[in-house]
C-alpha cells in the first residue's frame, strides 16, 4: 500500500453516498456500512430517498441518500453534517452541500458535470463548487463515469451495464479513503450476481480499481482513520427501526406461545413491517392485507377474540381511521398491538419525512373516554424491546396498546446484539382456567383489573362481547347510570396499574444540573448526543428520556420536580409538553420544538441549551 | 360434532337474555331459524362465533348462547373474517343488515366475499335503517319515502344477490324471514358451502317498514310472485304449480305450462353450482311484478376458501425453510461477530 499524504485521525466520521435514484447509492451505503461495523466500529445509518419512485432524473427531487456515521466510540445517531460525501452528480452535491462539515471531503464525480445536468440540478455557471463556495473543503474530482468505463472496456459488456457499475467504483474509492478490506463486499458480489459471472467479474473489478485510484490521488486525497470501538463482545447484525417491530413481535409470538395475526393496509413509512411479516410464514404468522385500514385494526380484533397475539400496523392516516376500532377493544378488554410509525402530518403531509405529532392523537383520539396504553420507541433497535413490551403488556392486562415509532427511527439501522430469547422475561396469558366457578366475562384480577381471556372452543366459557357498555359484575349490557361510571374509572385504572409493571423513568447525569431535558420516542439520539456533548465541555445538564407515555413512570413528578428548568423537547409543536403539564402542573416546562419533517440537529440543540443555560 | 344422543336441541342454543326487538319483528323468527339449524348441524355451543356489527339486526349475539361478539356498524365482516383466519376451527356466522352491510360496510362486504373467507352471513334486508328509527337504506326502491327522504329518494337500490355475485361471490341464497322451515333449510346449505355464504333474508321491520316485502311474502300471493330454487329441478312456480322460467335469448321469460305449446321439458333446470354467473345473476335480479323473485340457494359454487389456504401456504412454507424458530431467524442472514 503506497503512503498517505494527508491522513486524518477521527474519533468518528459521518460519511454520505448521494446520487441519482438509479445509481444504486442505497446499496453502496449499505455494503460500506456492514463492511465497517464488521471492521468494528459502532454504526447508525439513515436512509433518504425520494417521496416519488420515478423521479425526474438528475434533478434534485430525484437524489437518493444513504448516510453512515460510524466512530472508534457509540454512536446513537446517524449524524447531521457529513465528513465525507459521495455525490454521484450535480444535482446530489446542490442537495448536500449544506450539509457539509467545514473542512470536509467532497467526491464528486466530475463526468457527471455537463451542462445539462448542471441546469437540472439548478447551477447557473459551469463550476458548482465555486458557485457554492465549496472552496475550502477538501475536493477529489473523480472522473468516476469515464474510468468505470475504461476499467471495463474489454469486457464485452453493454453501456448500461458499464455504467450500473459506476456505484462499484466510488465505494471502492471510499474503501481506499478508510483504508477498509473489499473482503465483505467481494463476497456479497459474489454470491448477489452468482448467476451472471461476467457482472461478477465486472463489479469486483471496478471495485478493485477504484479502491485503487485512491492510491493514484493520494496526493490530493486526503484519508480518515478511525479505530474500532470498544463494543460488546457477541455476535451482531444490523437492525433497521421496522424489521425491529416486526422482530419483536416475533419473540412475543414464541414467548406468549400465541399465533402471531397481523391485519394490516400499506402506508409509508410502515409498510416494511407488513412486508417482513408476510414473509415470516415459516413461523407462523397470518397476515391479512385488509382493504383499508379499519378492516386492518378489525381482522386483528376478530384474531384477538380468537385467542391469537393481534397486531395491526400504520401510520397517522391509518391511526385515525383506527379510531372507532381501537374504542371496541378498549370496551371489549381485548388484547391488540396498534403500531403507528409517524410521519409528517396532518393529511397526507410529508409522508416519507418524520414528525413526532401523532402523540395526542394516540392518547386521545378517540370518542368516549377511551384509555390506551401509549408506548414510544427510541432507536431503530430497542423498537424490537418496546414492541416486546407492547405486545407483553397488552396481553397480560388485556387492553390495547399504541406503539408509537416514526420514519427517523423505521429507516435507520443500528448493529444488534442478537439476544437469546431465554433472557427476556415470560409472557403470562390471562387465559381463563377450568376451576373458574361462575365466571363472567368481565370478572377481574384484583392486582392488574385485567379481566380473563376465554377463547372460542373453550367449553363452559361461552360469553358475548361488544362495544355497548356492560355490567360491572355480570358482563350483560346495561345502561344503567352508576355502573357505567364505575366501569369508566375501572378501564382508566386498570390503563393506570400498567405503571406497576414497568421501568421506573431514569435521568442520565447529575440530580443537582442546572438543565433537565426531556425527550420521548425516536429523539433520543440526538438528545443524548448533546448532552454528552454538553456534559465533556462542562456544562451541568441531565437528560430524561421518556419510553412510557401512558401511564407514566411511577417516579416521573419526583425526578421532574428535582430541577429548577426543564426543556422538552419534540417534533411537534409541543404535545409532550402539554401532555406533562397536565398531569404536573405545578412544574415550569420549557419548549423547544422543530416541525420541519426532519430530526433534530445536534448543533441546534446543543445552541438552544446553552443560551438556556444562560438565562 | 356431536353423537345424536348428546346433540343440542334448538333451546340450548338460546341465552339467558331476553330478546328486545319489537313484538311482530321478522328478526324473532330468523333467531328461531338459525338456533333451529344450529341444532340441527349438530354443533356444539363454544364451537360457534355469532360476529355481528350495529342495528335492530346485530343484537343477534347477545340472544345466542355461543361465543359472540357485537362490534361496530359495518366491519362485521372484517372481524368475521379475523375470527375464522385465527382460527378456522371455529364455525362463524356473521348477522348484518341492510345498512350495515351495504352502506357503511360495503367494503368489507365486497373484499369478504371475494375472499372468500368461510363465513356464514345472514343478511337481514329490511330496506330500511331499523335502528336509527327509519331512515331509506342502500336497499330502499327508488322514490322511497322515510324519514329521511320525505319526498322520495332519488337514488337507485343495491340487489345484494347482484352484488354479492358481482364480487366474485359462490354462494347466495334467500328467504322470508317467516318461513321458518325454507329459512332453516337455507341456513343448514350455507352451513355446508365452505367460503363465504350470503343469505338474504327477506325481514320485515313492523315499525319503520311495515309490509315492504308484502307484495311477494303475503300467503295469498307469495306462491305465484316467487320461486323457489332448488338444484337440479325445473323453475316451477306458482300456485298451479304451472308457471315456469324459459331463456328467451338472452333473456329470462315467464310461461305457462300448456300454453303456446310450452311442455315441462321446456323449462330451464337450475344449476346453482355453474361457474358462469350469467343465469344466476339474471336469477338474483328477477323482481316482481316482471318476474317472481328468486328464494332458495341460487348459487353454490365451490372456489379456493381463503381462511384454508392460508393454512395450506404455511404449511408448505414451513415444509420447505430453514427458519424453524425465531432464533434462526435473527442468526440468518448477514452477521458478524465482535471479539
Ligand atoms: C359509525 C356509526 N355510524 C352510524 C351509526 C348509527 N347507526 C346504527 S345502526 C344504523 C343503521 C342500521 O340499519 P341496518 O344495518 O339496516 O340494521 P337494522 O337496524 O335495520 O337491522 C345506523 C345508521 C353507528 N352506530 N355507528
Ligand atoms: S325497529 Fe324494526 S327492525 Fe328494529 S326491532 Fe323493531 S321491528 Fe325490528
Ligand atoms: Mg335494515
Amino acid at each position: 500500500m503506497g503512503k498517505r499524504s494527508k491522513v486524518i485521525e477521527k474519533e468518528e466520521v459521518v460519511v454520505r453516498f448521494s446520487g441519482d435514484s438509479g445509481d444504486g447509492m442505497q446499496l453502496t451505503g449499505t455494503l460500506f456500512s456492514y463492511t465497517s461495523a464488521i471492521f468494528g466500529n459502532d454504526i447508525s445509518t439513515f436512509p433518504d430517498y425520494p417521496a416519488e419512485i420515478r423521479a425526474p432524473q438528475g434533478t434534485i427531487s430525484g437524489v437518493s441518500g444513504f448516510q453512515i456515521h460510524f466512530g472508534h466510540s457509540e454512536v446513537y445517531t446517524p449524524g447531521d453534517y457529513c465528513d465525507v460525501l459521495v455525490a454521484m452528480n450535480p444535482a446530489a452535491l446542490k442537495a448536500n452541500a449544506k450539509w457539509m462539515k467545514p473542512g470536509g471531503t467532497i467526491i464528486l464525480d466530475v463526468d457527471s458535470c455537463d451542462e445539462k445536468n448542471l441546469v437540472k440540478a439548478g447551477y447557473h455557471t459551469d463550476d458548482p463548487i465555486i458557485e457554492d463556495k465549496l472552496g475550502d473543503y477538501h475536493i477529489v474530482k473523480a472522473p468516476i463515469t469515464t474510468l468505470t468505463k475504461e476499467s471495463l472496456k474489454d469486457m464485452g459488456l453493454d453501456n448500461k451495464s458499464i455504467l450500473r457499475s459506476k456505484n462499484m467504483y466510488a465505494l471502492g474509492l471510499v474503501y481506499w479513503v478508510f483504508d477498509r478490506p473489499l473482503g465483505h463486499t467481494k463476497e456479497y458480489i459474489q454470491k448477489k450476481f452468482k448467476k451472471n459471472p461476467l457482472i461478477v467479474e465486472a463489479n469486483l473489478k471496478v471495485l478493485d480499481d477504484g479502491y485503487n485510484y485512491g492510491n493514484i490521488i493520494q496526493a490530493v486525497t486526503p484519508s480518515y482513520h478511525i479505530h474500532p470501538a470498544d463494543i460488546k463482545k457477541g455476535k451482531y447484525r444490523n437492525l433497521s427501526g421496522n424489521t425491529a417491530v416486526a422482530w419483536g413481535f416475533l419473540a412475543a409470538a414464541e414467548k406468549s406461545n400465541l399465533k402471531l395475526f397481523l391485519g394490516s393496509y400499506p402506508i409509508t413509512p410502515a409498510t416494511e413491517i407488513l412486508q417482513e411479516l408476510s414473509a415470516r410464514k415459516d413461523l407462523g404468522v397470518k397476515v391479512f392485507q385488509a382493504e383499508d385500514e379499519i378492516a386492518g385494526i378489525c381482522t386483528a380484533i376478530g384474531a384477538s377474540f380468537a385467542g391469537s397475539l393481534a397486531i395491526t400496523t400504520t401510520s397517522g392516516p391509518g391511526l385515525a381511521l383506527k379510531g372507532e376500532a381501537i374504542g371496541l377493544a378498549v370496551m371489549a378488554e381485548l388484547p391488540i398491538v396498534i403500531v403507528n410509525v409517524q410521519r409528517g402530518g396532518p393529511s397526507t403531509g410529508l409522508p416519507t419525512k418524520t414528525e413526532q405529532s401523532d402523540l395526542m392523537q394516540a392518547l386521545y383520539g378517540r370518542n368516549g373516554e377511551s384509555p390506551v396504553v401509549v408506548i414510544a420507541a427510541s432507536s431503530p433497535t430497542n423498537s424490537f424491546d418496546y414492541a416486546f413490551y407492547a405486545a407483553k403488556v397488552a396481553v397480560e392486562h388485556m387492553t390495547p396498546v399504541i406503539l408509537l415509532t416514526d420514519g427517523f427511527i423505521a429507516n435507520g439501522t443500528q448493529p444488534w446484539l442478537i439476544p437469546d430469547l431465554a433472557d427476556w422475561p415470560e409472557i403470562n396469558v390471562p387465559k381463563v382456567d377450568e376451576g373458574m366457578k361462575d365466571w363472567n366475562a368481565y370478572q377481574r384480577d384484583p392486582e392488574s383489573l385485567s379481566r380473563y381471556w376465554a377463547t372460542p372452543g373453550t367449553k363452559g366459557f361461552e360469553h358475548r362481547l361488544g362495544g355497548l357498555e356492560k355490567d360491572a359484575v355480570t358482563g350483560a349490557v346495561s345502561h344503567d347510570a352508576m355502573n357505567h361510571q364505575k366501569m369508566v374509572e375501572i378501564r382508566e385504572e386498570k390503563v393506570q396499574r400498567v405503571a406497576n409493571h414497568i421501568p421506573e423513568l431514569e435521568v442520565i447525569g447529575e440530580d443537582d444540573a442546572e438543565l433537565l431535558i426531556v425527550g420521548w420516542g425516536g429523539t433520543f439520539g440526538h438528545l443524548f448526543t448533546a448532552y454528552e456533548e454538553l456534559t465533556h465541555e462542562g456544562h451541568h445538564v441531565a437528560l430524561a428520556h421518556f419510553n412510557y407515555i401512558k401511564p407514566l413512570p411511577l417516579n416521573t413528578y419526583d425526578v421532574l420536580k428535582r430541577y429548577k428548568k426543564i426543556v422538552v423537547c419534540e417534533l411537534n409543536m409541543g404535545q409532550f409538553a402539554n401532555y406533562l403539564t397536565m398531569n404536573f402542573p405545578d412544574l415550569e416546562y420549557k419548549k423547544f420544538n422543530k416541525i420541519q419533517g426532519q430530526p433534530f440537529t445536534v448543533v441546534e440543540l446543543k445552541e438552544h441549551f446553552k443560551s438556556l443555560l444562560e438565562e | 360434532m356431536m353423537s345424536v344422543e348428546n346433540q343440542l336441541k334448538f333451546t340450548d342454543f338460546k341465552s339467558d337474555q331476553s330478546v328486545k326487538w319489537c313484538p311482530g319483528c321478522g328478526d324473532h323468527a330468523i333467531l328461531n331459524s338459525v338456533q333451529k339449524a344450529m341444532a340441527n348441524l349438530g354443533y356444539s355451543n363454544e364451537d360457534v362465533a355469532v360476529i355481528s356489527g350495529i342495528g335492530c339486526s346485530s343484537r343477534f349475539p347477545y340472544y345466542m348462547e355461543t361465543y359472540g361478539f357485537h362490534t361496530i356498524h359495518g366491519r362485521g365482516s372484517a372481524i368475521a373474517s379475523g375470527v375464522k383466519v385465527a382460527n378456522p376451527k371455529l364455525k362463524v356466522w356473521q348477522i348484518t343488515g341492510d345498512g350495515d352491510a351495504l352502506a357503511i360496510g360495503g367494503n368489507h362486504f365486497i373484499h369478504t366475499i371475494r375472499r372468500n373467507v368461510d363465513l356464514n352471513v345472514i343478511l337481514f334486508n329490511n330496506q330500511i335503517y331499523g335502528l336509527t328509527k327509519g331512515q331509506y337504506s342502500p336497499t330502499s326502491k327508488r322514490g322511497f319515502i322515510s324519514k329521511t327522504s320525505p319526498f322520495g329518494t332519488v337514488e337507485s337500490p343495491f340487489r345484494p344477490g347482484e352484488l354479492c355475485i358481482g364480487a366474485r361471490g359462490h354462494f347466495f341464497a334467500r328467504c322470508i324471514d317467516k318461513d321458518l322451515k325454507h329459512s332453516v333449510e337455507m341456513m343448514e346449505e350455507a352451513a355446508g358451502h365452505q367460503g363465504t355464504s350470503i343469505i338474504e333474508v327477506l325481514q320485515n321491520c313492523v315499525i319503520y317498514n311495515d309490509k315492504t316485502h308484502n307484495a311477494i311474502t303475503d300467503k295469498a300471493h307469495s306462491e305465484d310472485r316467487t320461486i323457489k330454487l332448488e338444484h337440479g329441478k325445473p323453475m316451477i312456480f306458482g300456485k298451479e304449480k304451472n308457471k315456469g322460467l324459459l331463456l328467451d335469448g338472452l333473456n329470462l321469460k315467464v310461461v305457462t305450462i300448456g300454453e303456446n305449446g310450452v311442455t315441462e321439458g321446456d323449462i330451464l333446470v337450475h344449476d346453482a353450482h355453474c361457474e358462469d354467473t350469467t343465469l344466476h345473476l339474471k336469477l338474483a335480479d328477477m323482481e316482481y311484478p316482471d318476474f317472481p323473485v328468486a328464494l332458495g340457494v341460487i348459487r353454490a359454487v365451490k372456489a379456493p376458501v381463503y381462511d384454508q389456504c392460508v393454512e395450506t401456504q404455511l404449511e408448505e412454507v414451513q415444509e420447505i425453510s430453514k427458519i424453524k424458530s425465531f432464533n434462526d431467524l435473527i442468526h440468518s442472514g448477514d452477521t458478524w461477530d465482535v471479539e
